[in-house]
């Protein structure tokens, strides 16, 4: 009944009733063409620039960068990384990708696979695409890439590879729509930067709630 | 909350001589306005798009029945519900229902002003259901048992000590006057409230018909984690806020943080769509929309209409300096500020806002930092003509109006009266040329002198030379 | 420069706020006006421009007032005032009336000959040879209307710039308003006062001996503020530097200081040949022989 009523309200506000076959058609058309707005000039690059816009922007974002060669080395980087900060453990997405990887460079630091828990220090993903523009990183929900890894533990360790880089959000979502056959994911998160706040004295204090350090694993192709 | 809106100018008096408040204050003024125009700066087509976020609205707006009822049969097909709230009251309850239905004990809340329009906490806490706010602002204030002053900074009205007392009573820890200290605390204490709440309560900044997701930007982590861990995720938001595509949805937000903190983007923009999917190991089994009108479709078609594109990032609050001045409190309801002062007539009624829409100088500021050119000053001068045709205005500016005007529209007259104003105000001025008090000078000479005129009238002065030189020689001869 | 074939034939909208505390800005316009080749009127039948009644809602007045506004200024090729303010609400005229009301074309036709003086100087007139001296450091601020209304920043910049020894030190927040607001100083004169102490803070920490604004409700507010701090800054409107008037006493100071303050630095003079510019024509239109002011 409320929807009626609310429906009815703003209709009488815009001076007609039910919209039109045509209206309705126009808006239907409009949905599925997804045009793109305005775009800004600043991420229409070539790809190199691209990704070397992207590392600028996730840097001024305040995340971390590891570069690497080939995602053969991500063990043995991820390993340095987490001893370096004395965390003895390591959640993984139980991403295909991340399970092919010969892991024996972690030596005693403990990696399981499952869901982030609370009170975790670190976790890994994949990540779907890096947009240049801000620096940001786009991942989205699956059987194999559950969100809580990207919220709950202290530290974030993401791998990006440089192929996945595109200039600008609406280039991502694109291919969003395709790898996904135009369903949507439970869950889509941009991310850009750890976590902050400035809620006490507009002061800024990074790590409030989710991960207090974002590291980009990002690997050339 | 207890609206105040009606006592704005004692709220305001008191606020200008707090001395914790206006310290506070001065840290808004340093932060967003600056980071802003850097934001700005960096991006050339900033206005551009501005242009393009309006007339991207006001499309949405003319067309908002179809994308609303689009967006809904999307929810709806990935296993999301859609609820319709006329009022308040009705979003209270279906929330409330919601919370029965699973038998919630305790709900954690992302930041949602739509949550403090309707009052949900209050409402929840009166049935049995204990609501916990994640966003670090909105905790602190509810530990302190307040309110935001700030739509996007709800506890800027606080310092240091503040937050470093509240954490110290209700944590029963050391009192710590660091910040990183206390960020830290809060972050171990909302850890196990995250684990344990039934339901997850977030805002939305949009919706969008062409996928049904529902999208929440914070910095903090606290929506992904409020949405993501509980068994129930509703998603608290209203009929202004559907957009097309994910293509406009960008468009918005990149003049969302920019125009609101000057981030370049914030940290966590995250879409859900509907409950978990199978397969999925982690997030909500639950999910529900509640769509909230409360006036808002009231606004359609009129002037008011245009103050439904708002985006809600804060640049005008941010930049006005009666905000700046007095604080959001003063305003004494949800929203403060120039889009509060639109906002709040339509929601509690203009009897008890009246003063809000008339605390502004029209110094147009607000307008020329909005996102998508909302002109809130015409909007606030809309409500001066409610307010005066429904005789609500004070007597004392009708009369004062109603008595200037007579004069005004009869030139002869005018000149007259200004000319014995003119006289008795030189008269006061004495020699200082300036009067120290003013009887009936409406506070102006309790801060400051009123400048005595000059002289005679402009028009004594102009007719007077105009009469010597068509008759030089009587003139010089009387 | 108009002045090749046939001078501009000006209006002056005196404004309400010039003609009782402030007649030197009116003299002062129609000086500039005439140096830049105008011939200036002052229509009798011109009163307040009604933006009281309109932003406290009185719309039925201020349409009587808007109706009478343009009956005053009829045929006049231009309208010109010395406020960003008022002729900022000339402009609002046309959304006072349906556009099928016959008011509503004759609103606009108002709107597209009215301009604040700095503006219609340089960028109607191209004119920015004013030929004034001015030994001193001033501040501007600008004004609300003016500048987001009107689009006036550079303009009187840009004149200031041409007035010999002047040097401008702008201030932090000039574009801050200074908490006038016209009725809005009297209905919340607590936040007025905070906002002015805000502003006059900002002008000290120039180091300018002269504030200087092209709206008297500002002016008149922020020189009450100054005066009331024992602050040793004049107020004056930018016309008055422009057309060489500012020995004439600043705004809220004693009459007998007719003359410049005793620093000398500050003194100011129109350069010569510029005061007794004469204009023939119909009865009204200026015979202003800036001599007698001084």
């Amino acid at each position: 009944m409320s929807k009626a009523e609310i429906l009815n309200n703003i209709r009488r506000g815009l001076k007609r009733g039910e919209a039109s076959a045509s209206q309705r058609a126009a808006v239907m058309a409009r949905l599925d063409a997804r045009a793109d707005n305005l775009i800004p000039r600043r991420a229409q690059l070539p790809q190199p620039e691209q990704v070397a816009l992207f590392k600028t922007m996730a840097l001024e974002a305040a995340a971390e960068l590891i570069e690497l060669d080939s995602i053969e080395q991500a063990p043995a980087a991820i390993a340095q990384w987490l001893e370096q900060h004395q965390i003895p453990e390591l959640v993984c997405a139980s991403d295909p990708a991340l399970q092919a990887l010969d892991w024996s460079a972690l030596g005693d630091i403990a990696r399981t696979q499952r869901v982030a828990q609370s009170g975790d220090l670190a976790s890994l993903t994949g990540s779907f695409a890096g947009i240049a523009e801000t620096g940001t990183l786009m991942l989205y929900s699956g059987a194999t890439s559950p969100t809580t890894l990207n919220f709950l533990p202290d530290n974030h360790l993401v791998i990006l590879h440089e192929s996945r880089i595109v200039g600008v959000y609406e280039e991502a979502w694109k291919r969003l729509r395709s790898a996904t056959d135009g369903a949507m994911p439970r869950t889509v998160n941009l991310i850009t930067g750890p976590s902050r706040s400035a809620d006490i004295e507009q002061k800024l204090q990074m790590g409030a709630h989710g991960p207090r350090t974002l590291v980009i694993l990002l690997i050339k192709n | 909350m207890q609206i105040t809106s009606p006592s704005f100018k004692q709220n305001a008096r008191i606020a200008l001589k707090d001395a914790s408040l206006q310290k506070a204050l001065g840290n808004l003024k340093a932060g967003f306005p600056v980071k802003r125009a850097q934001a700005v700066a960096r991006l050339p087509e900033f206005d551009a798009l501005r242009d393009e976020a309006r007339d991207l609205k006001n499309h949405i707006l003319e067309n908002l029945d179809i994308y609303l009822e689009q967006f809904e049969s999307k929810v709806q097909q990935q296993g999301g519900h859609v609820h319709w709230c006329r009022s308040s009251d009705d979003a209270c309850k279906t929330i409330l229902d919601i919370c029965r239905q699973v038998d919630a004990k305790t709900v954690t809340k992302g930041k949602s002003m739509v949550s403090e329009e309707i009052n949900l906490n209050d409402y929840l806490e009166k049935n049995g259901v204990t609501p916990v706010e994640t966003d670090l602002g909105e905790y602190i204030l509810q530990l302190r048992g307040d309110h935001p002053s700030h739509i996007i900074a709800p506890a800027i009205h606080l310092n240091l000590e503040d937050v470093s007392e509240a954490f110290h009573q209700h944590h029963h820890r050391p009192k710590s006057d660091d910040p990183a200290v206390l960020m830290r605390e809060a972050r171990e204490m909302l850890r196990k409230q995250f684990v344990a709440a039934d339901v997850g309560i977030t805002g939305a900044n949009f919706l969008v018909a062409e996928t049904g997701s529902t999208l929440i930007v914070t910095n903090e982590g606290n929506g992904d984690l409020t949405q993501t861990l509980p068994k129930t995720h509703i998603v608290i938001t209203s009929i202004e806020k559907v957009v097309p595509t994910l293509e406009d949805m960008t468009l918005f937000l990149r003049l969302l943080a920019r125009s609101a903190t000057g981030q370049e983007f914030t940290v966590y923009n995250t879409l859900s769509s509907g409950p978990r999917r199978d397969g999925d190991q982690d997030g909500p089994e639950n999910f529900h929309v509640v769509l909230v009108d409360n006036g808002r479709s009231d606004m359609m078609g009129g002037e008011l209409q245009d103050m439904l594109r708002c985006i809600r990032c804060s640049a005008c609050m941010n930049h006005c300096p009666v905000y700046g001045a007095v604080g959001g409190h003063s305003y004494g309801w949800v929203y403060p500020g120039p889009m509060g002062s639109v906002l709040t007539p339509q929601m509690i009624g203009i009897d008890k806002a009246a003063l809000l829409p008339n605390a502004s100088t029209f110094c147009g500021k607000c307008e020329s930092v909005c996102p998508v050119h909302i002109p809130l000053p015409k909007l606030m001068r809309h409500w001066r003509e409610k307010e005066f045709e429904q005789h609500l205005s004070p007597r004392a500016v009708r009369v004062g109006i109603g008595g200037w005007a007579f004069f005004a529209k009869r030139p002869t007259l005018y000149r007259w009266l200004s000319r014995g104003s003119n006289l008795a105000l030189r008269l006061l001025g004495g020699k200082k040329g300036r009067i120290h008090r003013l009887p009936l000078g409406g506070g102006w000479t309790d801060g400051r002198d009123m400048p005595a005129p000059s002289g005679k009238t402009f028009m004594q002065q102009w007719q007077a030379q105009q009469r010597e030189q068509q008759h030089p020689r009587q003139e010089k001869k009387s | 420069m108009p002045n090749a074939e046939r001078s501009p034939q000006v209006a002056l909208f005196v404004t309400c706020l010039v003609d009782m505390f402030r007649p030197e800005i009116g003299f002062a316009s129609i000086n500039l006006l005439q140096q830049a080749g105008c011939t200036v009127a002052v229509p009798e039948r011109q009163t307040c421009c009604g933006q009281p009644a309109f932003n406290s809602g009185d719309r039925s007045s201020t349409r009587d007032i808007a109706r009478q506004t343009i009956e005053a200024f009829d045929g006049y090729e231009y309208v010109v005032g010395p406020s960003g303010s008022c002729i900022g609400m000339l402009h609002h005229y046309p959304e006072l009336f349906e556009t099928s009301d016959p008011w509503h074309a004759r609103a606009l036709d108002l709107k597209a000959r009215a301009f604040e003086i700095t503006s219609f100087l340089v960028d109607v007139l191209k004119f920015s040879a004013v030929q004034s001296e001015f030994n001193g450091q001033i501040s501007y601020h600008d004004s609300c209307a003016g500048l987001r209304e009107l689009g006036i920043k550079q303009q009187p910049r840009t004149l200031l710039g041409a007035v010999t020894g002047l040097q401008l030190n702008e201030m932090d927040e000039s574009e801050t308003c200074c908490g006038f607001g016209g009725t809005f100083c009297v209905k919340y004169p607590e936040i007025s006062n905070r906002m002015v102490e805000n502003k006059t803070a900002n002008t000290a920490a120039t180091g300018a001996g002269t504030l200087v604004g092209g709206d008297l409700g500002c002016l008149l507010n922020m020189a009450g503020k100054l005066k009331r701090q024992g602050h040793d800054i004049q107020t004056r409107h930018v016309v008055e530097i422009l057309a060489g008037t500012a020995g004439l006493a600043a705004i809220a100071e004693p009459a007998s200081g007719r003359h410049a303050k005793p620093d000398s630095s500050e003194a100011a003079r129109p350069a010569a040949g510029t005061a007794a510019k004469l204009c023939a024509g119909e009865p009204d239109s200026a015979r202003f022989d800036l001599a007698k002011q001084l």
